[in-house]
Protein backbone atom coordinates (compact mmCIF):
# COMPACT_ATOMS: atom_id res chain seq x y z
CA UNK A 1 0.00 0.00 0.00
CA UNK A 2 2.88 2.33 0.81
CA UNK A 3 4.28 1.78 -2.65
CA UNK A 4 0.90 2.64 -4.23
CA UNK A 5 0.69 5.89 -2.25
CA UNK A 6 4.25 6.88 -3.08
CA UNK A 7 3.58 6.16 -6.78
CA UNK A 8 0.37 8.21 -6.56
CA UNK A 9 2.20 11.13 -4.99
CA UNK A 10 5.03 10.95 -7.54
CA UNK A 11 2.44 10.86 -10.33
CA UNK A 12 0.62 13.92 -8.96
CA UNK A 13 3.87 15.88 -8.80
CA UNK A 14 5.14 14.71 -12.16
CA UNK A 15 1.90 15.54 -13.95
CA UNK A 16 1.22 18.78 -12.08
CA UNK A 17 -0.08 20.77 -15.05
CA UNK A 18 -2.42 18.09 -16.31
CA UNK A 19 -3.67 17.41 -12.76
CA UNK A 20 -4.37 21.13 -12.40
CA UNK A 21 -6.32 21.16 -15.67
CA UNK A 22 -8.46 18.22 -14.51
CA UNK A 23 -9.09 20.04 -11.22
CA UNK A 24 -10.18 23.23 -13.00
CA UNK A 25 -12.43 21.45 -15.51
CA UNK A 26 -14.03 19.44 -12.71
CA UNK A 27 -14.41 22.55 -10.58
CA UNK A 28 -16.24 24.58 -13.24
CA UNK A 29 -18.39 21.73 -14.53
CA UNK A 30 -19.39 20.52 -11.08
CA UNK A 31 -20.17 24.09 -9.98
CA UNK A 32 -22.53 24.42 -12.93
CA UNK A 33 -24.04 21.03 -12.20
CA UNK A 34 -24.55 21.98 -8.56
CA UNK A 35 -26.03 25.35 -9.53
CA UNK A 36 -28.46 23.53 -11.83
CA UNK A 37 -29.45 21.21 -9.00
CA UNK A 38 -29.98 24.15 -6.61
CA UNK A 39 -32.05 26.02 -9.19
CA UNK A 40 -34.13 22.93 -9.79
CA UNK A 41 -34.84 22.62 -6.08
CA UNK A 42 -35.57 26.34 -5.86
CA UNK A 43 -38.16 26.09 -8.63
CA UNK A 44 -39.93 23.11 -7.09
CA UNK A 45 -39.91 24.80 -3.70
CA UNK A 46 -41.39 27.98 -5.15
CA UNK A 47 -43.95 26.07 -7.17
CA UNK A 48 -44.93 24.09 -4.08
CA UNK A 49 -45.40 27.03 -1.79
CA UNK A 50 -46.80 29.55 -4.25
CA UNK A 51 -49.13 27.20 -6.07
CA UNK A 52 -50.51 26.18 -2.67
CA UNK A 53 -51.32 29.75 -1.77
CA UNK A 54 -52.57 30.84 -5.14
CA UNK A 55 -56.21 30.82 -5.96
CA UNK A 56 -57.92 32.08 -9.04
CA UNK A 57 -59.83 35.31 -8.53
CA UNK A 58 -62.85 35.76 -10.81
CA UNK A 59 -63.70 39.48 -10.65
CA UNK A 60 -67.28 40.40 -11.43
CA UNK A 61 -68.53 43.53 -13.19
CA UNK A 62 -69.51 46.64 -11.23
CA UNK A 63 -70.80 50.01 -12.31
CA UNK A 64 -67.36 51.26 -13.25
CA UNK A 65 -65.97 48.27 -15.10
CA UNK A 66 -65.87 47.94 -18.86
CA UNK A 67 -65.31 44.83 -20.88
CA UNK A 68 -66.93 42.37 -23.27
CA UNK A 69 -68.97 40.63 -20.59
CA UNK A 70 -70.01 43.71 -18.63
CA UNK A 71 -72.91 46.01 -19.29
CA UNK A 72 -71.59 49.54 -18.75
CA UNK A 73 -72.93 51.28 -15.64
CA UNK A 74 -74.43 48.14 -14.18
CA UNK A 75 -73.38 45.65 -11.52
CA UNK A 76 -73.38 41.94 -12.22
CA UNK A 77 -76.94 40.63 -12.00
CA UNK A 78 -78.17 37.98 -9.60
CA UNK A 79 -78.71 35.53 -12.49
CA UNK A 80 -75.26 36.09 -13.94
CA UNK A 81 -73.70 35.56 -10.51
CA UNK A 82 -75.64 32.30 -10.06
CA UNK A 83 -74.53 30.98 -13.47
CA UNK A 84 -70.91 31.82 -12.72
CA UNK A 85 -71.12 30.15 -9.30
CA UNK A 86 -72.80 27.06 -10.74
CA UNK A 87 -70.19 26.82 -13.52
CA UNK A 88 -67.43 26.93 -10.95
CA UNK A 89 -69.12 24.52 -8.54
CA UNK A 90 -69.78 21.94 -11.23
CA UNK A 91 -66.16 21.92 -12.43
CA UNK A 92 -64.38 18.82 -11.08
CA UNK A 93 -61.08 20.71 -10.98
CA UNK A 94 -62.51 23.19 -8.48
CA UNK A 95 -62.00 22.30 -4.84
CA UNK A 96 -63.59 25.25 -3.13
CA UNK A 97 -65.37 28.50 -4.08
CA UNK A 98 -65.50 31.46 -1.78
CA UNK A 99 -67.64 34.48 -2.61
CA UNK A 100 -66.13 37.86 -1.65
CA UNK A 101 -68.66 40.66 -1.58
CA UNK A 102 -67.95 44.35 -2.23
CA UNK A 103 -68.05 45.00 1.51
CA UNK A 104 -65.60 42.26 2.26
CA UNK A 105 -63.33 43.48 -0.52
CA UNK A 106 -63.52 46.99 0.94
CA UNK A 107 -62.61 45.75 4.42
CA UNK A 108 -59.67 43.78 3.03
CA UNK A 109 -58.58 46.84 1.05
CA UNK A 110 -58.64 49.04 4.14
CA UNK A 111 -56.73 46.44 6.11
CA UNK A 112 -53.97 46.01 3.56
CA UNK A 113 -53.70 49.72 2.65
CA UNK A 114 -53.92 51.18 6.14
CA UNK A 115 -51.39 53.94 5.51
CA UNK A 116 -52.38 54.74 1.96
CA UNK A 117 -53.34 58.40 1.25
CA UNK A 118 -56.07 57.31 -1.20
CA UNK A 119 -57.83 55.25 1.48
CA UNK A 120 -60.46 57.89 2.23
CA UNK A 121 -61.39 58.48 -1.41
CA UNK A 122 -62.22 54.84 -2.06
CA UNK A 123 -65.85 53.78 -1.63
CA UNK A 124 -67.51 50.40 -1.24
CA UNK A 125 -69.12 50.73 -4.67
CA UNK A 126 -65.80 51.05 -6.37
CA UNK A 127 -64.83 47.62 -5.03
CA UNK A 128 -65.40 44.53 -7.14
CA UNK A 129 -67.04 41.46 -5.81
CA UNK A 130 -65.31 38.22 -6.76
CA UNK A 131 -65.16 34.45 -6.52
CA UNK A 132 -61.98 33.11 -4.97
CA UNK A 133 -61.43 29.63 -6.33
CA UNK A 134 -59.18 26.89 -4.92
CA UNK A 135 -58.21 24.17 -7.35
CA UNK A 136 -57.86 20.44 -6.91
CA UNK A 137 -54.70 20.45 -9.05
CA UNK A 138 -53.16 23.93 -9.37
CA UNK A 139 -51.43 22.92 -12.62
CA UNK A 140 -54.87 22.62 -14.28
CA UNK A 141 -55.84 26.27 -13.87
CA UNK A 142 -56.11 26.90 -17.61
CA UNK A 143 -59.18 24.67 -18.06
CA UNK A 144 -61.00 26.36 -15.17
CA UNK A 145 -60.16 29.81 -16.50
CA UNK A 146 -61.41 28.88 -19.99
CA UNK A 147 -64.78 27.74 -18.61
CA UNK A 148 -65.68 31.00 -16.84
CA UNK A 149 -63.74 33.62 -18.81
CA UNK A 150 -66.49 34.21 -21.37
CA UNK A 151 -69.48 34.21 -19.02
CA UNK A 152 -71.57 37.42 -18.80
CA UNK A 153 -70.80 39.37 -15.64
CA UNK A 154 -67.14 38.26 -15.48
CA UNK A 155 -64.92 41.30 -15.81
CA UNK A 156 -61.62 39.53 -15.66
CA UNK A 157 -59.83 36.60 -14.11
CA UNK A 158 -56.67 37.05 -12.21
CA UNK A 159 -54.28 34.26 -11.77
CA UNK A 160 -50.78 34.71 -10.46
CA UNK A 161 -49.63 31.79 -12.49
CA UNK A 162 -49.84 33.95 -15.58
CA UNK A 163 -46.99 35.94 -14.07
CA UNK A 164 -45.21 33.07 -12.40
CA UNK A 165 -45.10 30.69 -15.34
CA UNK A 166 -42.79 32.80 -17.51
CA UNK A 167 -40.51 33.17 -14.48
CA UNK A 168 -40.48 29.43 -13.91
CA UNK A 169 -39.87 28.89 -17.61
CA UNK A 170 -36.91 31.23 -17.51
CA UNK A 171 -35.52 29.50 -14.44
CA UNK A 172 -36.02 26.14 -16.13
CA UNK A 173 -34.15 27.35 -19.18
CA UNK A 174 -31.26 28.64 -17.08
CA UNK A 175 -31.21 25.31 -15.28
CA UNK A 176 -31.16 23.33 -18.54
CA UNK A 177 -28.46 25.66 -19.85
CA UNK A 178 -26.36 25.06 -16.75
CA UNK A 179 -26.80 21.30 -17.08
CA UNK A 180 -25.99 21.20 -20.79
CA UNK A 181 -22.83 23.29 -20.25
CA UNK A 182 -21.90 21.19 -17.26
CA UNK A 183 -22.52 17.99 -19.26
CA UNK A 184 -20.26 19.18 -22.06
CA UNK A 185 -17.55 20.18 -19.59
CA UNK A 186 -17.82 16.85 -17.79
CA UNK A 187 -17.49 15.08 -21.13
CA UNK A 188 -14.36 17.16 -21.76
CA UNK A 189 -13.08 16.18 -18.30
CA UNK A 190 -13.64 12.51 -19.06
CA UNK A 191 -11.79 12.75 -22.37
CA UNK A 192 -9.04 14.66 -20.60
CA UNK A 193 -8.73 11.87 -18.04
CA UNK A 194 -8.51 9.28 -20.83
CA UNK A 195 -5.82 11.28 -22.62
CA UNK A 196 -3.91 11.82 -19.40
CA UNK A 197 -3.77 8.11 -18.72
CA UNK A 198 -2.65 7.47 -22.27
CA UNK A 199 0.15 10.03 -21.91
CA UNK A 200 1.21 8.71 -18.53
CA UNK A 201 1.19 5.15 -19.88
CA UNK A 202 3.47 6.30 -22.70
CA UNK A 203 5.78 8.30 -20.45
CA UNK A 204 6.09 5.41 -18.01
CA UNK A 205 6.23 2.61 -20.56
CA UNK A 206 9.55 1.29 -19.23
CA UNK A 207 8.27 1.02 -15.68
CA UNK A 208 4.99 -0.46 -16.85
CA UNK A 209 6.82 -3.03 -18.98
CA UNK A 210 8.89 -4.03 -15.96
CA UNK A 211 5.83 -4.16 -13.74
CA UNK A 212 4.13 -6.52 -16.17
CA UNK A 213 7.29 -8.58 -16.50
CA UNK A 214 7.72 -9.20 -12.79
CA UNK A 215 4.05 -10.05 -12.35
CA UNK A 216 2.50 -6.91 -10.90
CA UNK A 217 -1.28 -7.32 -10.94
CA UNK A 218 -3.60 -5.12 -12.96
CA UNK A 219 -4.93 -3.56 -9.77
CA UNK A 220 -1.44 -2.67 -8.62
CA UNK A 221 -0.57 -1.06 -11.96
CA UNK A 222 -3.90 0.77 -12.13
CA UNK A 223 -4.35 1.88 -8.53
CA UNK A 224 -1.88 4.82 -8.46
CA UNK A 225 -3.44 6.15 -11.66
CA UNK A 226 -6.95 5.77 -10.30
CA UNK A 227 -6.00 7.49 -7.05
CA UNK A 228 -4.35 10.39 -8.90
CA UNK A 229 -7.47 11.01 -10.99
CA UNK A 230 -9.73 10.53 -7.99
CA UNK A 231 -7.73 13.01 -5.90
CA UNK A 232 -7.79 15.59 -8.73
CA UNK A 233 -11.56 15.13 -9.17
CA UNK A 234 -12.26 15.35 -5.47
CA UNK A 235 -10.22 18.56 -5.21
CA UNK A 236 -12.31 19.89 -8.14
CA UNK A 237 -15.49 18.79 -6.32
CA UNK A 238 -14.31 20.41 -3.09
CA UNK A 239 -13.66 23.72 -4.88
CA UNK A 240 -17.08 23.46 -6.55
CA UNK A 241 -18.63 22.83 -3.12
CA UNK A 242 -16.89 25.87 -1.65
CA UNK A 243 -18.06 27.98 -4.62
CA UNK A 244 -21.65 26.82 -4.25
CA UNK A 245 -21.74 27.26 -0.47
CA UNK A 246 -20.29 30.76 -0.85
CA UNK A 247 -22.85 31.51 -3.55
CA UNK A 248 -25.76 30.25 -1.45
CA UNK A 249 -24.51 32.25 1.54
CA UNK A 250 -23.98 35.49 -0.38
CA UNK A 251 -27.07 35.35 -2.59
CA UNK A 252 -29.61 33.64 -0.39
CA UNK A 253 -28.79 33.21 3.28
CA UNK A 254 -27.33 36.67 3.82
CA UNK A 255 -29.41 38.83 1.48
CA UNK A 256 -32.81 37.33 0.97
CA UNK A 257 -33.87 35.71 4.19
CA UNK A 258 -34.64 38.80 6.29
CA UNK A 259 -36.70 40.39 3.54
CA UNK A 260 -38.70 37.41 2.39
CA UNK A 261 -40.27 35.60 5.30
CA UNK A 262 -43.11 34.32 3.21
CA UNK A 263 -41.50 33.15 -0.01
CA UNK A 264 -39.74 29.81 -0.03
CA UNK A 265 -36.01 29.83 -0.60
CA UNK A 266 -33.55 26.99 -0.62
CA UNK A 267 -31.35 26.62 2.43
CA UNK A 268 -28.53 24.45 3.70
CA UNK A 269 -30.51 21.20 3.41
CA UNK A 270 -30.95 21.69 -0.32
CA UNK A 271 -27.32 22.79 -0.66
CA UNK A 272 -26.15 19.66 1.13
CA UNK A 273 -28.26 17.56 -1.24
CA UNK A 274 -26.69 19.29 -4.26
CA UNK A 275 -23.18 18.82 -2.82
CA UNK A 276 -23.86 15.12 -2.27
CA UNK A 277 -25.03 14.87 -5.88
CA UNK A 278 -21.93 16.46 -7.27
CA UNK A 279 -19.63 14.37 -5.05
CA UNK A 280 -21.21 11.22 -6.49
CA UNK A 281 -20.91 12.56 -10.04
CA UNK A 282 -17.25 13.47 -9.41
CA UNK A 283 -16.40 10.00 -8.16
CA UNK A 284 -18.30 8.15 -10.91
CA UNK A 285 -16.97 10.37 -13.67
CA UNK A 286 -13.40 9.93 -12.55
CA UNK A 287 -13.54 6.19 -11.96
CA UNK A 288 -15.36 5.33 -15.19
CA UNK A 289 -12.94 6.83 -17.75
CA UNK A 290 -9.96 5.75 -15.64
CA UNK A 291 -11.10 2.13 -15.68
CA UNK A 292 -11.82 2.25 -19.41
CA UNK A 293 -8.51 3.95 -20.25
CA UNK A 294 -6.37 1.78 -17.97
CA UNK A 295 -7.96 -1.35 -19.41
CA UNK A 296 -6.98 -0.11 -22.81
CA UNK A 297 -3.54 1.36 -22.22
CA UNK A 298 -2.21 -0.46 -19.17
CA UNK A 299 -3.17 -4.02 -19.92
CA UNK A 300 -1.02 -6.80 -18.42
CA UNK B 1 8.56 -27.63 -16.31
CA UNK B 2 7.99 -26.23 -19.83
CA UNK B 3 6.08 -28.18 -22.49
CA UNK B 4 5.26 -27.10 -26.04
CA UNK B 5 2.76 -29.46 -27.62
CA UNK B 6 2.34 -28.96 -31.39
CA UNK B 7 2.51 -25.22 -30.97
CA UNK B 8 1.92 -22.98 -33.97
CA UNK B 9 1.99 -19.20 -33.73
CA UNK B 10 0.85 -16.97 -36.56
CA UNK B 11 0.97 -13.24 -35.82
CA UNK B 12 -2.01 -11.14 -36.79
CA UNK B 13 -1.80 -9.85 -40.33
CA UNK B 14 0.87 -12.38 -41.29
CA UNK B 15 0.43 -15.56 -43.26
CA UNK B 16 3.73 -17.25 -42.50
CA UNK B 17 3.83 -18.87 -39.06
CA UNK B 18 6.48 -17.65 -36.63
CA UNK B 19 6.42 -21.12 -35.06
CA UNK B 20 5.21 -24.23 -36.85
CA UNK B 21 3.97 -27.26 -34.98
CA UNK B 22 6.71 -27.10 -32.35
CA UNK B 23 6.84 -29.74 -29.64
CA UNK B 24 9.46 -29.73 -26.93
CA UNK B 25 9.88 -30.53 -23.29
CA UNK B 26 12.19 -28.78 -20.85
CA UNK B 27 12.54 -30.36 -17.42
CA UNK B 28 12.91 -28.66 -14.05
CA UNK B 29 16.47 -27.48 -13.41
CA UNK B 30 17.57 -27.79 -17.05
CA UNK B 31 19.73 -25.26 -18.85
CA UNK B 32 18.71 -24.86 -22.47
CA UNK B 33 20.06 -22.68 -25.27
CA UNK B 34 17.65 -21.60 -28.00
CA UNK B 35 19.68 -20.85 -31.11
CA UNK B 36 18.85 -19.85 -34.66
CA UNK B 37 18.98 -16.87 -36.95
CA UNK B 38 17.00 -13.70 -36.37
CA UNK B 39 13.36 -14.40 -37.17
CA UNK B 40 13.74 -18.13 -36.59
CA UNK B 41 11.19 -18.07 -33.75
CA UNK B 42 13.37 -17.92 -30.61
CA UNK B 43 11.76 -14.79 -29.19
CA UNK B 44 8.29 -16.07 -30.07
CA UNK B 45 9.04 -19.20 -28.02
CA UNK B 46 10.09 -17.09 -25.03
CA UNK B 47 7.07 -14.80 -25.32
CA UNK B 48 4.70 -17.73 -25.42
CA UNK B 49 6.28 -19.01 -22.21
CA UNK B 50 5.74 -15.61 -20.56
CA UNK B 51 2.20 -15.55 -21.93
CA UNK B 52 2.77 -12.32 -23.81
CA UNK B 53 0.98 -14.13 -26.62
CA UNK B 54 -1.33 -17.11 -26.89
CA UNK B 55 -0.44 -19.89 -29.30
CA UNK B 56 -2.56 -19.99 -32.47
CA UNK B 57 -2.65 -23.80 -32.20
CA UNK B 58 -1.38 -26.31 -29.67
CA UNK B 59 -0.70 -25.90 -25.96
CA UNK B 60 2.06 -24.34 -23.88
CA UNK B 61 2.32 -25.77 -20.38
CA UNK B 62 4.34 -24.05 -17.66
CA UNK B 63 4.57 -26.09 -14.47
CA UNK B 64 1.54 -28.09 -15.73
CA UNK B 65 -0.57 -24.97 -16.35
CA UNK B 66 -1.96 -24.40 -19.83
CA UNK B 67 -0.90 -20.78 -20.18
CA UNK B 68 -2.92 -20.25 -23.38
CA UNK B 69 -6.11 -20.81 -21.40
CA UNK B 70 -5.04 -18.69 -18.43
CA UNK B 71 -7.50 -15.86 -17.76
CA UNK B 72 -6.04 -12.34 -17.73
CA UNK B 73 -6.17 -11.95 -13.95
CA UNK B 74 -4.01 -15.08 -13.41
CA UNK B 75 -1.19 -13.95 -15.73
CA UNK B 76 0.64 -11.91 -13.02
CA UNK B 77 0.80 -15.05 -10.85
CA UNK B 78 2.37 -16.99 -13.74
CA UNK B 79 4.92 -14.26 -14.34
CA UNK B 80 6.00 -14.29 -10.72
CA UNK B 81 7.29 -17.81 -11.39
CA UNK B 82 9.36 -16.60 -14.34
CA UNK B 83 12.30 -14.20 -14.22
CA UNK B 84 13.22 -12.45 -17.46
CA UNK B 85 16.47 -10.85 -18.61
CA UNK B 86 16.87 -8.88 -21.87
CA UNK B 87 19.75 -7.82 -24.06
CA UNK B 88 19.13 -4.12 -23.26
CA UNK B 89 18.94 -4.68 -19.44
CA UNK B 90 15.76 -2.56 -19.07
CA UNK B 91 16.74 -0.92 -15.79
CA UNK B 92 14.94 2.17 -14.53
CA UNK B 93 17.39 5.06 -14.97
CA UNK B 94 16.04 7.14 -12.08
CA UNK B 95 16.47 4.39 -9.48
CA UNK B 96 19.58 3.08 -7.74
CA UNK B 97 20.77 -0.50 -8.12
CA UNK B 98 19.06 -1.42 -4.85
CA UNK B 99 15.82 0.33 -5.85
CA UNK B 100 15.80 -1.34 -9.27
CA UNK B 101 15.97 -4.77 -7.68
CA UNK B 102 13.57 -3.83 -4.88
CA UNK B 103 11.06 -2.55 -7.46
CA UNK B 104 10.35 -6.11 -8.61
CA UNK B 105 9.24 -7.00 -5.09
CA UNK B 106 7.46 -3.71 -4.33
CA UNK B 107 5.15 -3.92 -7.33
CA UNK B 108 3.98 -7.39 -6.37
CA UNK B 109 3.18 -6.08 -2.92
CA UNK B 110 5.92 -7.76 -0.86
CA UNK B 111 6.40 -6.30 2.63
CA UNK B 112 9.31 -3.94 3.35
CA UNK B 113 10.92 -6.38 5.79
CA UNK B 114 11.18 -9.03 3.08
CA UNK B 115 12.53 -6.50 0.57
CA UNK B 116 15.26 -5.42 2.99
CA UNK B 117 16.56 -8.98 3.35
CA UNK B 118 16.00 -10.34 -0.16
CA UNK B 119 17.47 -7.50 -2.21
CA UNK B 120 20.94 -7.62 -0.53
CA UNK B 121 20.90 -11.41 -0.95
CA UNK B 122 20.20 -11.09 -4.67
CA UNK B 123 22.84 -8.38 -5.07
CA UNK B 124 25.30 -10.54 -3.18
CA UNK B 125 24.57 -13.44 -5.55
CA UNK B 126 25.41 -11.30 -8.58
CA UNK B 127 28.44 -9.76 -6.82
CA UNK B 128 27.15 -6.17 -6.70
CA UNK B 129 26.34 -5.63 -3.03
CA UNK B 130 28.96 -2.89 -2.78
CA UNK B 131 27.39 -0.98 -5.68
CA UNK B 132 23.83 -0.96 -4.38
CA UNK B 133 23.70 2.86 -4.09
CA UNK B 134 24.94 3.51 -7.63
CA UNK B 135 22.74 4.65 -10.48
CA UNK B 136 22.55 2.39 -13.57
CA UNK B 137 24.43 4.88 -15.78
CA UNK B 138 27.40 4.67 -13.40
CA UNK B 139 27.80 0.95 -14.11
CA UNK B 140 29.42 -0.99 -16.95
CA UNK B 141 27.25 -3.04 -19.32
CA UNK B 142 28.17 -6.26 -17.57
CA UNK B 143 27.29 -4.78 -14.18
CA UNK B 144 23.97 -3.49 -15.47
CA UNK B 145 23.12 -6.95 -16.77
CA UNK B 146 23.97 -8.36 -13.35
CA UNK B 147 21.50 -5.92 -11.80
CA UNK B 148 18.89 -7.08 -14.30
CA UNK B 149 19.61 -10.71 -13.36
CA UNK B 150 19.35 -9.84 -9.65
CA UNK B 151 15.96 -8.23 -10.36
CA UNK B 152 14.81 -11.28 -12.33
CA UNK B 153 15.96 -13.66 -9.60
CA UNK B 154 15.07 -11.74 -6.44
CA UNK B 155 11.60 -13.30 -6.34
CA UNK B 156 13.15 -16.79 -6.64
CA UNK B 157 11.39 -17.81 -9.86
CA UNK B 158 11.26 -21.42 -11.02
CA UNK B 159 12.24 -20.40 -14.54
CA UNK B 160 14.71 -17.78 -15.75
CA UNK B 161 14.30 -16.66 -19.35
CA UNK B 162 17.21 -14.78 -20.91
CA UNK B 163 16.79 -13.20 -24.33
CA UNK B 164 20.27 -12.54 -25.75
CA UNK B 165 21.65 -11.47 -22.34
CA UNK B 166 25.21 -11.17 -23.64
CA UNK B 167 24.29 -9.51 -26.93
CA UNK B 168 25.54 -6.07 -25.88
CA UNK B 169 28.51 -7.23 -23.78
CA UNK B 170 32.22 -7.72 -24.37
CA UNK B 171 33.51 -11.32 -24.21
CA UNK B 172 34.87 -10.98 -20.70
CA UNK B 173 31.61 -9.65 -19.28
CA UNK B 174 29.71 -12.29 -21.23
CA UNK B 175 31.67 -15.04 -19.54
CA UNK B 176 30.87 -13.49 -16.15
CA UNK B 177 27.17 -13.40 -16.98
CA UNK B 178 27.21 -17.02 -18.14
CA UNK B 179 28.92 -18.11 -14.92
CA UNK B 180 26.21 -16.30 -13.03
CA UNK B 181 23.41 -17.95 -15.01
CA UNK B 182 25.08 -21.30 -14.43
CA UNK B 183 25.13 -20.62 -10.69
CA UNK B 184 21.46 -19.73 -10.75
CA UNK B 185 20.76 -22.92 -12.71
CA UNK B 186 22.49 -24.91 -9.94
CA UNK B 187 19.82 -23.68 -7.51
CA UNK B 188 17.44 -25.91 -9.55
CA UNK B 189 16.14 -22.94 -11.52
CA UNK B 190 15.30 -23.80 -15.12
CA UNK B 191 17.21 -21.47 -17.45
CA UNK B 192 16.16 -20.91 -21.05
CA UNK B 193 18.48 -18.63 -22.99
CA UNK B 194 18.10 -17.43 -26.56
CA UNK B 195 21.45 -16.48 -28.03
CA UNK B 196 23.53 -15.84 -31.13
CA UNK B 197 26.78 -16.16 -29.18
CA UNK B 198 28.51 -19.18 -30.64
CA UNK B 199 31.51 -19.25 -28.31
CA UNK B 200 29.35 -19.26 -25.21
CA UNK B 201 27.16 -22.10 -26.44
CA UNK B 202 30.20 -24.08 -27.47
CA UNK B 203 31.91 -23.55 -24.11
CA UNK B 204 28.94 -24.35 -21.90
CA UNK B 205 27.99 -27.62 -23.61
CA UNK B 206 24.36 -27.55 -22.50
CA UNK B 207 21.24 -28.70 -24.29
CA UNK B 208 20.76 -26.79 -27.56
CA UNK B 209 17.45 -26.37 -29.39
CA UNK B 210 17.90 -24.90 -32.84
CA UNK B 211 15.06 -23.19 -34.66
CA UNK B 212 14.92 -22.30 -38.35
CA UNK B 213 11.93 -20.58 -39.95
CA UNK B 214 9.67 -21.55 -37.06
CA UNK B 215 10.64 -25.24 -37.01
CA UNK B 216 12.76 -27.09 -34.44
CA UNK B 217 15.58 -28.43 -36.58
CA UNK B 218 17.80 -29.75 -33.81
CA UNK B 219 17.41 -30.69 -30.15
CA UNK B 220 20.73 -31.87 -28.79
CA UNK B 221 22.01 -32.57 -25.27
CA UNK B 222 25.47 -31.10 -24.46
CA UNK B 223 25.36 -29.46 -27.87
CA UNK B 224 27.26 -26.74 -29.68
CA UNK B 225 26.11 -23.74 -31.68
CA UNK B 226 26.66 -25.19 -35.17
CA UNK B 227 25.66 -28.57 -36.52
CA UNK B 228 28.83 -30.41 -35.50
CA UNK B 229 28.40 -32.65 -32.46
Amino acid sequence: MRHIWSETWTGLRRNGAITASIIVTMWVSLTLLGAGLLLNQQVSLMKGSWYDQIEISVFLCNTETVGENCTPGRDVTEDERTVIKQTLDSNPEVAEVFHETKEEAYREFRRTNEDSPILDSVTVDQMQESFRVKLVNPEEYQTVVAKVAGLPGVENIQDLRQWLDPLFRLMFMIQVGAWVTSGLLLLAAMLQIGTTIRMVAFARRRELAIMRLVGAGNGFIMMPMLLQILIASLIGALLAAVTLVTGVYLLITRNSEPSSQTSALIGWDETLFALGGLAIVAVVLSILPTLLATRRYLRV
Amino acid sequence: MITFDNVTKIYRGQRKPALRDVSLEIGAGEFVFLVGRSGSGKSTCLRLMMREYRPTKGTVLIDNQDVGKLPGWRIPKLRRQIGVVFQDFRLLPGKTVFENVAYALQVIGRPGREIRTRVPEALDLVGLESLSDRMPDELSGGEQQRVAIARAFVNRPKILIADEPTGDLDPESSVGIMKLLDRINRTNTTVVMATHDQSIVDQMRKRVIELADGDVVRDQGRGVYGHAS
